[in-house]
């Protein structure tokens, strides 16, 4: 292990010069982690999230993270993280797929408990016949259980959403859980470019004092500090109460935009943002739009992009204004409900320009030309 | 979009107010306050609470965990400036010990709890409250709640990044920023005597 010292997050993330390396999606939440000042993390393997956590205990035998281990199942291993953050520790976890759902009690239980767990979620498909194959539907069940979802378009990105998830989790006006996603596969188990800071420099640790909640670890004055449900009696003020807590579970995640904003630079990115036909999209439909948007101004067609890097937070109000001027809003997706073209339809004030396609799913690839194809149709209307 | 602008108002605001971050109220930055949803000076924020504390006419404080145990340095000296504080300004205290609802119910006379604060509030007829050394999470539970339900003016005095729930709230408060706060009553008690 090499040695490390204790930097800001602004000198690690803004200020200390970084190196390329052409590594895995996986390799860089490797990197990311050895980062972290992390004191443990919990691992149960699932394709294709497997080798992330596999490499994150590599780093734990070199030294890097003072616990790790396997739970029994992806719901053990989400109960034992949300025990250890509750304890007051910074803690690490990822997943995906048929494991997201099969934890899935856990994720409300965290944002509930105000619990600022990081975790990578991998995404694969979830429906039978089984498939092990990219596809982002498990986001849709997760856009309303109270966690922070980020949506990484590359390794860069990945890397980078990972680091910062930390910081913005523990905020104390924020202290929620922060879920880094990836599509599977296309960013877990391809080699890219990623720069990276000096290995000998980690983020402070996590300060549980500050915490909007007490930490539980029997220690820390004052102690027995429990959070006791209040619904064990049926009365309006039991109700009215955990009305309360869940709007400040909201609230809290409302807290993040500005921490989003300076860390992330925005909850989105924007290129030709005044051009008639906007795409709209997240994850690796990113990286197949900016592919798209080449192949349109080929044939003399100029189109924006709208790169969503926060769903939740939703940067509804950038979209609605974004949308405003644009003619048509495509939104290509690597699912097939469109979770993310009824978030943008949530947004806009004209719904009818919005067009969900294309959708591919099942472990489908998504040509750009599809996208093309739906560039052209819109501005021929 | 038709909504107004949010502002954070005594209530009784009605059966389910909202939290006030989901309705536009941003948390101040640092040197800055919050007074019923906007954002101000520290120093104007002081001033108003000292206003507003020797305005009313059944002042408490709530102190929290945070500062009634002594579980960090500078802990003990914040509670003695809030002690003098609250002597200066005439207000009483009333303590919320710790977080766990009681059952069949608490003593409002001498307790407050954040799941049930307007129990606390309506049997001591209390017309405004100050928050200090309370969880922020647990704070922000009860604010809204208060809000709802009385019509009890309510000040957060966070060591943190302050509230929006509450109707002034005060960021970043040490044993500075407390001193300061007694200058501002003082001050004022001494205008309106003279």
């Amino acid at each position: 292990m090499i040695e490390q010292k204790v930097v800001t997050p602004e000198q690690l993330f803004f200020e200390a010069e970084r190196e390329e390396q052409f590594i895995t999606g996986s390799e860089a939440v490797r990197e990311a982690i050895k980062r972290a000042n992390v004191d443990m993390a919990i691992s149960y393997p699932i394709t294709p999230q497997s080798e992330s956590m596999h490499l994150v205990g590599d780093i734990f035998a070199e030294g890097y993270i003072k616990e790790y281990f396997r739970g029994e199942n992806e719901f053990a291993v989400m109960s034992a993280v949300s025990g250890a953050a509750m304890a007051g520790i910074r803690v690490f976890t990822a997943t995906g797929g048929p494991g997201t759902l099969r934890a899935f009690e856990m994720f409300p239980a965290w944002s509930g408990a105000r619990l600022p767990i990081v975790c990578a979620f991998m995404t694969r498909g979830i429906n039978s016949p089984l498939t092990i194959q990219p596809d982002t539907l498990e986001m849709a069940y997760l856009l309303d259980t109270g966690i922070l979802m980020l949506h990484a378009e590359n390794a860069q990105d990945l890397h980078d959403m990972l680091l910062k998830a930390f910081v913005i989790a523990e905020k104390p006006e924020v202290h929620l859980p922060v879920g880094v996603f990836a599509d599977g596969f296309f960013v877990t188990h391809t080699r890219d470019k990623v720069n990276i800071a000096p290995v000998d420099m980690k983020l402070p640790a996590y300060d549980p004092g500050c915490s909007p909640v007490p930490a539980m670890d029997m220690e820390t004055v004052p102690v027995r500090q429990m959070r006791d449900p209040f619904v064990m009696k049926s009365n309006f003020i039991s109700y009215a109460a955990h009305a309360s807590w869940q709007q400040e579970v909201l609230a809290a995640g409302e807290r993040a935009r500005k921490h989003i904003d300076s860390l992330l630079g925005g909850l989105i990115e924007t290129e030709n943002e005044d051009a008639d036909i906007l795409i709209v999209a997240s994850g690796t439909a990113v990286a197949q739009s900016r592919e798209a948007i080449d192949l349109a101004k080929s044939e003399g067609l100029r189109v924006g992009l709208v790169k969503v890097k926060s769903l939740r937070p939703f940067p509804s109000e950038e979209i609605r204004k974004l949308a405003a001027n644009a003619k048509a809003v495509i939104v290509p997706e690597f699912n097939r409900v469109g979770w993310l073209a009824r978030e943008v339809m949530s947004s806009v004030e004209d719904t009818t320009k919005v067009v969900g396609a294309p959708r591919v799913f099942g472990g489908m690839t998504m040509p750009p030309q599809l996208i093309v194809d739906e560039i052209r149709r819109c501005s021929h209307e | 979009m038709l909504e107004n602008k949010y502002q954070v108002l005594v209530g009784p605001e009605g059966y389910l107010p909202p939290a006030a971050a989901s309705r536009g109220i941003a948390l101040p930055d640092k040197g800055q306050a919050l007074v019923e949803g906007e954002i101000v000076s520290e120093q104007e924020a002081m001033s108003k609470i000292a206003e507003k504390i020797l305005q009313a006419k059944n002042p408490f404080f709530f102190p929290g965990p945070l500062l009634l145990w002594d579980w960090k340095e500078g802990v003990a000296e914040k509670a003695k400036a809030v002690k003098a504080l609250a002597d200066l300004a005439g207000t009483r205290i009333i303590p919320m010990p710790d977080y766990r609802p009681k059952y069949p119910m608490i003593n409002p006379a001498i307790e407050i709890n954040p799941n049930h604060p307007n129990l606390t509030i309506w049997h001591n007829k209390i017309d405004l409250c100050v928050f200090i050394g309370v969880h922020c999470h647990y704070a922000n539970v009860a604010l809204k709640i208060i809000r709802g339900g009385t019509d009890c003016y309510t000040i957060a005095l966070c060591g943190e990044a302050g509230h929006e729930d509450a109707m002034i709230s005060l960021r970043d408060v040490g044993l500075e920023q407390l001193e300061r706060l007694a200058e501002a009553v003082g001050r004022l008690k001494g205008a309106a005597s003279a």
